[in-house]
């Protein structure tokens, strides 16, 4: 008995999911701000995947240290690009040095692995805790429901950044805790969609009759329930990767993330905070970095938002 | 109404519980033993014995969590080790200056995002609104503490002897020392009054201060120093303010009341503040309290970049130094705070919504 309605089920998802999919894809295409975050996020991934052979220089090695480097290697040195005019007998850096005389292009290449990382690490800790707890609440009800729900209002009660604050002043600075804090902060979130899909379709006839047709609790909660709370989780998690990139960033820019020489985009900026007025370039360039990607994933959340909302269809 | 404001109330207590719970908890998860925490790791054993005793922490978690309660509702919380005063004073001299960043921020945000919002709904797909929902993406994606420096550089450097020029850092040109209100009024408060203690609080808010004593300079100069704070940290709830007025607006210019007031012969001004705005408002003034949030949490990083002595730069002292106490009572206060807040916001619903009030 129990095969059979497993192997209904993945029929029936798998057909219902290809054809979701493909038009969501499609009316994802005909939004322009979409179709941008899609190019932003392609570059990004290209990069993080190919950063070891794009970069010019380790992105943890002072130039001091490279055998047979000709270049002046003084700290913080300005960007100095062959196209724009500096002179061929310098080594080229396109974003200049650091305050360790490091190439600043090769660490932001280097960057873009890590805050991609941080973002779906983040999101998918929260995105698995927060969617239990969620599921249970909701199918249990009752004071279960009172009791993880009260615990999720209290969390929301914290500004974000200041519990992640919090959280990470108790464990000690470091980008696992960094990104431990962001990820307990963002349960909530998931907690809350989850549990208003559960109560919305936890009487729905279709999840009755598989009740009586003998799907046990898991069952009923993954393979009926779980399909229906998909588009809101994949909103809010492309969202909430926009969130944690910005917040792991603000993290490691206060000194409690990634610590050095990692090359982190926040901690690299936060590095050099001071020196804004001497060497602009080293705190334009991350900047710069994190705003993209948190802007990629924005207009890609949004962009996904309105492909999955069934109310707009008639309008694609 | 008052029934309403009542059960609102009483339903948040029992969060201000979990939120004095989650610190206390916090605060007990320390690796290190709290001893060492705060005496620093060469305290001899005799030494500690005595402060676990004096501090009560060899008694149940229980009554330490009660004692923790009421030393809470007293309003203290502790002495800070490094500053070797009690976290309530402390807080009470950095909040002003917090408070004041925020809600200027928030001023800021929502002037400028309800206009924009308003803007783009009325000539929707037009250039402005195209131009506003673009900025309004970046806005939201935009790290604060990038935004602030790179403000403070394009203002104070690039700008440098133009009349745009703005300083980078501080609350006030040094030099100048500001008169509190009350001793320019001649008032006579003791010390420690809950009078002295309001007064003293409002005097620290150097803008709202130098409008009471009447000191055109340091007004001017008080002001010149928020500007670019201020800019910085209300940059994402203006684009979330700007997008959430936009999408509302919207919604409600497609009702059929709003053709009916425009049929009757109603001027356009009228239609779009008083018929559309109006009902258009509730979602508006959720996302204004729900950016609060941010603006405290992104306080600490403009305070940190701008050099103001705020909660937020304190906070962050108090981090790299240790010093776990000053974090726990700032966290407690803004989160109290923060709960407050959206308890006004919720108030405010039942206010523009009358229907609220009797579910």
């Amino acid at each position: 008995m129990a095969n059979t309605i497993s192997t209904l089920n993945a029929e029936a998802l798998s057909l219902e999911s290809v054809s979701l999919w493909s038009v969501t894809w499609k009316r994802l295409l005909r939004r322009k701000s979409a179709v941008v975050g899609i190019f932003i996020l392609g570059l990004l991934i290209f990069i993080a995947l190919t950063a070891h052979w794009l970069a010019p220089y380790d992105p943890t090695a002072s130039m001091l240290d490279i055998p047979g480097y000709t270049g002046q290697a003084t700290k913080r040195l300005p960007p100095c690009i062959h196209l724009l005019g500096c002179s061929q007998e310098e080594p080229q850096h396109i974003m200049g040095l650091d305050g360790n005389i490091r190439d600043e292009f090769s660490r932001l290449l280097y960057g873009a692995r890590l805050s991609l990382m941080v973002g779906f690490a983040t999101v998918t800790f929260a995105i698995v805790i927060g969617t239990v707890l969620g599921a249970l609440a909701g199918y249990l009800g009752g004071w279960v429901d009172n009791a993880i729900m009260r615990v999720m209002d209290v969390l929301l009660a914290f500004p974000s950044l200041l519990l992640a604050i919090a959280i990470v002043t108790v464990l000690g600075p470091g980008l696992i805790n960094a990104l431990l804090a962001i990820g307990i902060v963002s349960i909530p979130a998931y907690a809350r969609v989850m549990r208003s899909s559960v109560l919305s379709v936890r009487e729905m006839d279709y999840v009755s009759a598989t009740r009586s047709l003998g799907g046990n609790a898991y069952d009923i909660l993954f393979r009926r329930i779980l399909p229906n709370a998909l588009t809101p989780l994949i909103v809010q998690g492309t969202l909430g990767i926009a969130t944690a990139i910005l917040d792991s960033a603000a993290l490691s820019f206060l000194g409690l993330g990634a610590q050095p020489p990692t090359p982190e985009w926040g901690a690299m900026l936060g590095s050099e905070r001071n020196q804004v007025f001497t060497a602009p370039h080293l705190v334009f360039y991350p900047g710069l970095a994190i705003m993209l990607t948190v802007l990629a994933f924005n207009l890609l959340g949004d962009g996904l938002r309105d492909a999955l909302d069934p109310r707009l269809a008639h309008v694609s | 109404m008052i029934t309403y404001i009542i059960r609102r109330i009483l339903l948040s207590i029992p969060v201000l519980i979990g939120i004095l719970f989650a610190t206390f908890a916090l605060s007990r998860l320390i690796p290190s033993d709290p001893c060492r925490a705060m005496l620093g790791e060469k305290a001899t054993d005799i030494v500690c014995n005595e402060f676990i005793a004096r501090h009560g922490l060899d008694k149940p978690i229980p009554t330490q969590f009660a004692v923790y309660m009421g030393e809470v509702f007293k309003g203290d919380f502790g002495r800070s080790f490094r500053f070797s005063l009690p976290i309530t004073e402390l807080i009470m001299q950095r909040l002003p200056t917090t408070v004041e960043l925020a809600f200027a921020a928030l001023m800021l945000s929502v002037v400028i995002g309800i206009s924009l919002g308003i803007i783009s709904a009325v000539r929707h797909n037009s250039w402005v609104d195209v131009v506003t929902m673009l900025w309004a993406n970046i806005g939201v994606s935009m790290p604060v503490f990038w935004l602030g420096l790179m403000l403070a550089y394009i203002f104070s450097l690039a700008l440098k002897g133009t009349p745009f020029q703005l300083p980078p850092s501080g609350r006030l040109s040094p030099g100048l020392i500001p008169v509190p209100f009350y001793e320019v009024w001649s008032l006579d408060l003791a010390k420690g009054t809950f009078a002295f203690i309001v007064a003293d609080f409002v005097s620290r808010m150097q803008v709202v201060n130098s409008i009471l004593s009447g000191d055109h300079k340091v007004l001017k100069d008080a002001v010149q120093h928020l500007i670019l704070p201020a800019f910085a940290l209300s940059t994402i709830s203006t684009a979330l303010i700007a997008r959430m007025t936009r999408s509302s607006m919207l919604e409600v210019l497609g009702q059929d009341y709003i053709r009916t007031a425009r049929a009757k012969g109603l001027r356009y001004r009228t239609v779009i503040l008083k018929h559309t705005l109006r009902n258009a408002l509730l979602p508006i003034v959720t996302v204004i309290g729900l950016s609060l949030g941010g603006l405290l949490g992104g306080a600490v990083l403009t305070e940190t970049v701008f050099n103001l002595a705020g909660v937020g730069r304190i906070l962050y002292e108090a981090i790299t130094a240790r010093d776990y106490g000053i974090v726990q009572g700032f966290t407690v206060v803004i989160a109290v705070f923060f709960v407050v807040v959206n308890l006004l916001v919720d108030l405010s619903y039942a206010y523009l919504d009358p229907r609220i009030r009797l579910e």
